[in-house]
């Protein structure tokens, strides 16, 4: 049984970010993999998961989720084994320190070696991210700006939008993977969507062929013209 | 009401009135809008100017506005300024204003505007319907919005008499510290926005009897409005049987009939009449399209789209759902993940609109059955009216294709 846990959609979900654990437990459940999908709302104790997901949030509630997650036992279950895929907020409050209300710094959990500080202009708009061998399509839509400490690799090179400076989006360590392509992201990028799966479970996924392949050939082909590479 | 204006107020509203005809008979465009900007050019408290001496009543929210404001134009009766659908910022609000000499008006204004709007004119009455989630690509973080609604409403001055919406967290914080405030207990079931309180941010309960928080702010108890089979505004009842369907609008019919207690409307006046809205331009009215029959609904956002989920049948039938993504619409369809589609299990959903792929791949994670529609003309000939979801553009889209029947 894959477990997979939403946390606090109720606070980190702003941009239909629960979409994401959707797509992995509807993918899983299509290759004969039972899955379950928890939405952990606040006041609930953190359950017991294969992977967590985190959202983007607006600036009080994203303090919130990150009080909650320092004192729910979260960085301990990561550090023991679970995997994270954190988008926008959630891709900060993984970090030493974000800002929220103006320039006020705020301690994130620190289980990645990266800061957060507002950004100049906020980033609003189309992102396309070059991973690998694979593009990743989405929306951006935050007001930081996020520096990776010496070390800590970057999830691809932005070719289209800001991201983290306008150079590389995100961060990706044996445990984590985090974007600043928010919400449905998984969704418009299912390969994405299974190269997460593919490494949580430990086995490697045949193609879907489902609505996403469409769409994503789509959003690619739309947010590619006009690219060189 | 002209001769109490300036030379320069009198040369912006003359300025207007002939934009607006050149633009109507050239044909670019509905007038309002563009004459309402050279107006405001030229004289940029026109606004003010235009509102002096005359009964103002002002609709705002997320959800709702345009139907509210005609339930109010309609339950007030005789002749009431009000602006086009649509044209809800300053421009369009002088542009209605310098059309018609009505002393009643009712004002339908875009959440962002509201504090600009609430300066400018001085209403007796403001409804607050709710505030949540709206194409966020373009207007950030919607608490922000209710703190700017809040700051406004409680700056001193000639204080309008607020008629808010108790059930909705960041109407109320909004409202909380304006002079006069009527309290209505009306349906919302969109509380996604409003879980960490809008106050201090902490976690806010949610019981059957209300919300609160540990800071004390928490679902009003001197409610004077109230929706229980019959409407109840400070002591009078009225039946509440109107035209148009949902739960929803007996609530915005609610607040509307409260806000005209206000201005010295009954509801055994204003209800009555109220029943003779029957579409809100366009909306809810049975078109044709090429022999078919549909039913046009329009959702600008996840609240919206979840309130008109909940009114399709449930015996299966055909529905049609066309979405875009232009800037009207937000360019970010992210959204469609806040709503649950997962209702229309058991219908089988035609994708249209330029965002089909969007919706389609939403639909096949909620196990819905769907069918791209890639051309038109592969559409199911129908015996029975379709249901046609859309949002913004693509409600205008097909509000241009189809005809009254
Ligand atoms: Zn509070």
């Amino acid at each position: 049984m894959l477990k997979i846990a939403v946390l606090y959609p109720e606070l980190l979900g702003t941009y239909g970010d629960g979409g994401n654990g959707l797509v992995l437990a509807e993918r899983a459940r299509r290759r004969g993999v039972e899955a379950s999908l928890e939405l952990v709302a606040m006041r609930d104790e953190l359950p017991a998961a294969d992977v967590y997901l985190l959202g983007g949030g607006e600036d009080g509630p994203q303090r919130l989720a990150s009080d909650l997650l320092a004192h729910n036992g979260f960085v301990d279950r990561v550090t023991d084994g679970s995997y994270v895929v954190a988008v926008c907020a959630g891709l900060q409050i993984l970090g030493r320190t974000f800002c929220v209300d103006g320039n006020d710094e705020y301690q994130g959990l620190g289980l990645v070696d990266v800061v957060t500080r507002r950004g100049e202009v906020r980033s609003v708009g189309e992102l396309c991210v070059r991973v690998g061998e694979q593009l990743l399509v989405g929306f951006e839509n935050h007001g930081g700006r996020t520096v990776l400490g010496e070390g800590v690799a970057p999830l691809g090179r932005v070719l289209r939008g800001r991201a983290n400076d306008g150079e590389v989006d995100g961060y990706r360590t044996d445990r984590i993977w985090a974007s600043y392509a928010h919400g449905p992201a998984l969704a418009m990028n299912p390969w994405f969507a299974d190269e997460i799966l593919g490494t949580v479970l430990g086995q490697e996924l045949d193609p879907l062929g489902t609505a996403a392949d469409l769409l994503y050939a789509r959003r690619r082909q739309i947010l590619t013209a006009g690219l060189a590479g | 009401m002209g001769t109490r204006l300036t030379a320069r107020e009198n040369l912006a509203v003359g300025a207007l009135r002939s934009v607006n005809w050149v633009s109507r008979v050239t044909g670019r465009g509905a007038g309002t809008v563009a004459g309402g900007r050279v107006g405001l050019r030229i004289s940029p408290n026109l606004l003010a100017v235009l509102t002096r001496d005359r009964t103002v009543i002002v609709v705002s929210g997320t959800n709702g506005k345009t139907t509210t404001t005609a339930l109010c134009v309609a339950g007030w009766g005789g002749d009431v300024t009000t602006n086009a659908t649509g044209a809800n910022m300053p421009a369009g609000h002088v542009a209605a204003l310098a059309g018609s000499h009505s002393t009643h008006v009712v004002l339908e204004v875009d959440e962002a505007w509201l504090p600009d709007v609430l300066d400018a004119v001085t209403p007796k009455v403001v409804i607050l319907l709710n505030l949540s989630r709206d194409q966020l690509d373009r207007a950030n973080e919607v608490r922000q919005m209710s703190e700017r609604w809040r700051s406004s409403l409680a700056s001193p001055g000639a204080d309008p008499v607020v008629i808010a919406n108790a059930n909705d967290p960041l109407v109320v914080y909004a409202a909380l510290d304006a002079d006069q405030v009527r309290w209505c207990d009306v349906p919302t079931n969109w509380t996604l926005d409003a879980q960490s309180c809008p106050r201090c941010t902490r976690p806010l309960e949610h019981s059957p009897s209300g919300w609160s928080c540990t800071c004390g702010l928490a679902t009003p108890e001197d409610v004077t409005t109230s929706l229980n089979g019959e409407l109840t505004v400070a002591g009078e009842h009225a039946a509440l049987s109107l035209s148009i369907p949902g739960e929803y609008n007996r609530g915005n019919a609610a607040m509307a009939a409260t806000a005209l207690r206000e201005v010295g409307v009954l509801l055994s006046e204003s209800i009555p009449r109220m029943q003779s809205v029957t579409g809100v331009a366009g909306r809810y009215t049975v078109r044709s399209w090429q022999g078919r029959q549909m039913r046009l609904l329009l959702a600008k956002n996840p609240a919206g789209f979840d309130a008109l989920l909940s009114t399709v049948a449930p015996e299966p039938i055909d529905v049609w759902v066309a979405i875009n993504a232009n800037i009207a619409d937000g360019r970010d369809p992210a959204w469609l993940y806040d709503v649950a589609f997962e209702a229309l299990k058991g219908h089988v959903v035609w994708c249209l609109g330029e965002r089909r792929l969007d919706l389609a791949t939403r639909l096949d994670y909620a196990g819905v059955e769907y069918r791209i529609v890639e051309d038109l003309a592969s559409l199911p000939a129908t015996t029975q009216p379709v249901e046609l979801l859309a949002n913004y553009t693509a409600f205008q889209e097909w509000m241009a294709r189809s005809a009254p029947c």
